[in-house]
């Protein structure tokens, strides 16, 4: 009796839990929308005199910070001149120059940043000072990109957000509504095809083609709110962010420090900027196409350098190619191609590491890993010949297995005649 | 010498099992022959392709590991690095897909030969029971090596054995011994592959192959009504069996023929995490069910689709099963039999074809 009165108990406390929870959840659902207990919202959106750039998924109307977070004012308020008026913190439409003031206002204040994120970075504003753009701004040239000229004003989204106008894949075009105008840019003397060549490279392919985020934008190599052209010193560690090894190679090398002497570009001299091409071993060696040829001289010791490179890389890339065609013979044939793969995959590795060495200019060590590489394909193409040998092989067996059992069969055929033809001679019947 | 230590040694088991009277039965034992005979054999090359089954099975066993770790890596194994492993695991996928066929092309030779008739009544039902069996070892052993396409198909399978009224999530829980397709799964399977089944198989086999020995060959009605001097009839031993062996003989050198020109893949390894891949479907003798179901609105009255149609085979697999008891005889012209049978015959190949094409 006891127990079912606690029984009782229990069940009537877990109702009393899930009605107040449903009660609670009703209520949620219950809540007006910001449009209607916002009065800045609410009179904007009557009027239609919102923002052109206005979006509703903007990260701060989201967060419920709405228009009095940015503009002050009381938005509890529906008289429009209280509401906007000075004595209720009302700031108004920001100055161009002000706005990386005003928006550093909230973004610089770790204090108030880390309640919407914990490990949020509040260095913006501080960066875009140093930033060319930052520094123009400052001289007074209002024409310059401030924080809304890349974010937008009213439709401010996360970096993460593919709507965001500096989502990776987005980051090319936003630059390049600036960037890109002839007339626009007329006055700093600077190039505005950037985005066309960089289009067209190695990097755009991947990044606006192939949607890789992981591929640079234009922020990746000149920083975003500290952006400004790197320089002669930082442009390999700008590849280099990368390029690790490419960069390390380059860097201890009589060329780098030549480079730094006569004042050339790292990496750029080679690959180029926004327009750097897929790499490839034609760029090495002694022929007019080659990079190394804009430089040196027929009979000179880099000119040598470069033809015994290029001939390392193009034995390697000839012997892996040969030993692919195998592969692709043994897998047309239906059989196993998967360790020949395997070996395959560790050649093309020689081959990968052989062409980045190649940025030491070490012919010894270039050819280590070429020499490694070619071990590794002349071991594909044994085994390919070994599945290629099995294949005719089992045929050959299938022949021989199909005549033995054929010869069987005539045998055992020859045999139930013979002995149908005993019975019938000996019974008259069969 | 050695055909006097035969005599003894046959005089020693016939002191003790009474054989002669075995011997005799079958030295007598006589088999019609007309224009239908060729039937006769087809329950033979089953047998045979069983027996092709049984031998390669063993052989796999022997490399074979089961488990998620394992299963795909230990079949690449033996097609790879054990000698003519290929050609054992290729003749045991080949091997299993002609048994299938041939136990169906038996199935309905005897049915529009009304052998099922008295008194063959449980030789038909052990050859359908028989029929249920190799599908089963067939569902079982797709999902083995463990790749792809096998696990996306037997989920999709357990999933409609999921669907039967009642029973049916129980019996999904205990095939995949969990809510999904797991390790737990590829145990049970392999459990039921190489222990349950070949133990009900044989002992199914050998009932059927009792009655078969003990009936006869059943004789077609047109040749019933002949005259015992007008009946051609072959002795079974040697005559038949060596017929018999005659044409396993031939169909071991298909099945060579296939294993070798067409080895059976083996796709890339199961992985749960991925979605399912295109072109999931079933080994082609399911493939009319799963057509069937596939075409079935969501509703049929106050059921669902999928259940109704689970219902249709299983009650369809029911009345099959019983055909002895309910066959209408032949009157006049109209073979009300034949037309049943050619209507299943129709039912299949159409769905199978629609599950291929589109």
């Amino acid at each position: 009796m006891k127990n079912q009165n606690h029984a009782s108990f229990l069940c009537l406390a877990a109702m009393a839990v899930l009605v107040l929870w449903a009660a609670g959840l009703r209520a949620a659902e219950d809540d007006p929308p910001l449009s209607e207990t916002d009065q800045c919202l609410s009179c904007h959106l009557d009027d239609d005199v919102m923002p052109q750039d206005y979006g509703e998924h903007d990260i701060h109307m989201q967060k419920g910070l709405s228009c009095a977070g940015c503009h002050g004012g009381d938005p509890a308020n529906d008289d429009m001149d209280d509401s906007m008026s000075p004595a209720a913190g009302y700031v108004g439409i920001p100055d161009k120059k002000d706005i990386p003031r005003f928006c550093g206002k909230c973004h610089s204040d770790i204090d108030f940043m880390r309640q919407y994120q914990p490990a949020i970075q509040t260095d913006q504003a501080e960066q875009y000072g140093h930033s060319v753009h930052g520094a123009k701004l400052m001289r007074g040239d209002t024409s310059v990109a401030v924080c809304t000229s890349c974010h937008s004003g009213h439709n401010i989204m996360p970096a993460s957000d593919p709507r965001s106008t500096v989502y990776a894949l987005n980051v090319p075009e936003t630059c390049n509504k600036c960037h890109g105008d002839a007339q626009y840019m007329k006055k700093y003397d600077i190039p505005t095809d950037q985005y066309e060549k960089f289009k067209k490279s190695v990097h755009g392919q991947a990044l606006l083609e192939e949607q890789d985020t992981g591929a640079p934008a234009c922020n990746d190599c000149h920083g975003n709110h500290g952006a400004m052209p790197p320089g002669i010193t930082s442009i390999s560690h700008v590849c280099g962010t990368c390029h690790i090894n490419n960069m390390e190679y380059f860097a201890g090398t009589k060329m780098a420090a030549g480079f730094k002497k006569k004042k050339l570009h790292g990496c750029e001299e080679c690959h180029g900027n926004h327009e750097v091409p897929k790499p490839s071993d034609k760029m090495i060696g002694d022929d007019k196409s080659s990079v190394c040829a804009q430089c040196h001289e027929s009979g000179d010791k880099g000119f040598l350098t470069a033809r015994v490179l290029r001939t390392r890389l193009d034995t390697l890339a000839a012997a892996y190619r040969k030993a692919s065609v195998m592969k692709e013979r043994v897998n047309s044939l239906g059989m196993d191609d998967l360790d020949i793969e395997f070996i395959l995959q560790e050649a093309k590795q020689s081959l990968t590491k052989a062409r980045t060495m190649i940025h030491t200019f070490d012919t010894l060590k270039v050819s280590a890993l070429t020499t490694e590489g070619l071990v590794k394909n002349q071991q594909a193409i044994r085994e390919a010949r070994v599945q290629i040998e099995a294949y005719y092989i089992r045929r050959k067996g299938l022949g021989a297995s199909t005549f033995i059992i054929t010869l069987l069969i005539v045998a055992l055929y020859l045999k139930i005649r013979e002995i149908e033809r005993r019975q019938k001679s000996t019974t008259g019947e069969v | 010498m050695l055909s006097d230590t035969g005599q003894k040694l046959y005089h020693w088991l016939d002191e003790r099992f009474n054989l002669t009277p075995l011997i005799d039965y079958m030295q007598h034992k006589q088999v019609p022959v007309h224009k239908h005979s060729v039937w006769y054999y087809m329950g033979g090359v089953a047998l045979f392709l069983f027996i092709v089954q049984v031998c390669s099975g063993i052989l796999l066993l022997f490399y074979y590991q089961p488990g998620v770790d394992s299963s795909h890596e230990s079949v690449r194994f033996i097609m790879t690095k054990v000698n003519f492993g290929w050609l054992v695991r290729s003749v045991h996928s080949w091997s299993a897909n002609l048994m299938v066929f041939f136990v169906f092309v038996h199935m309905f030779s005897t049915f529009f030969t009304r052998a099922y008739q008295k008194p063959r009544e449980l030789t038909w039902m052990t050859g359908f029971i028989l029929l249920v069996l190799a599908m089963t070892f067939g569902f079982s052993g797709y999902l083995l090596p463990w790749d792809e396409l096998a696990f996306f198909a037997t989920k999709v399978g357990t999933d409609i054995a999921g669907a039967v009224p009642l029973i049916g999530e129980a019996m999904k829980i205990v095939l995949r011994g969990g809510d999904d397709v797991t390790g737990a799964t590829l145990s049970r399977f392999y459990a039921i592959h190489v222990a349950m089944i070949p133990a009900l198989f044989t002992v199914i086999l050998g009932l059927h192959l009792l009655f078969v020995q003990r009936q006869g060959m059943h004789e077609p009605e047109a040749f019933k009504k002949l005259k015992p001097e007008q009946k051609k009839m072959i002795p079974f031993f040697p005559n038949f069996v060596l017929r018999d062996v005659l044409l396993w003989l031939i169909i071991l050198n298909i099945l060579l023929f296939l294993a070798v020109l067409f080895p059976w893949e083996l796709g890339p390894k199961a992985d749960p995490f991925v979605s399912a891949p295109e072109g999931i479907r079933p080994e082609w003798y399911f493939m009319f069910m799963f057509q069937f179901l596939k075409m079935l609105p969501a509703h049929i009255g106050f059921m669902e689709g999928e259940v109704a149609g689970i219902l249709f085979f299983t009650l369809g697999g029911l009345v099959w099963l019983l055909t002895p008891l309910w066959a209408f005889k032949k009157r006049g012209k109209v073979d009300i039999m034949l037309l049943c049978g050619l209507l299943v015959i129709a039912f299949i190949l159409v769905m199978t074809v629609i599950g291929y094409v589109y």
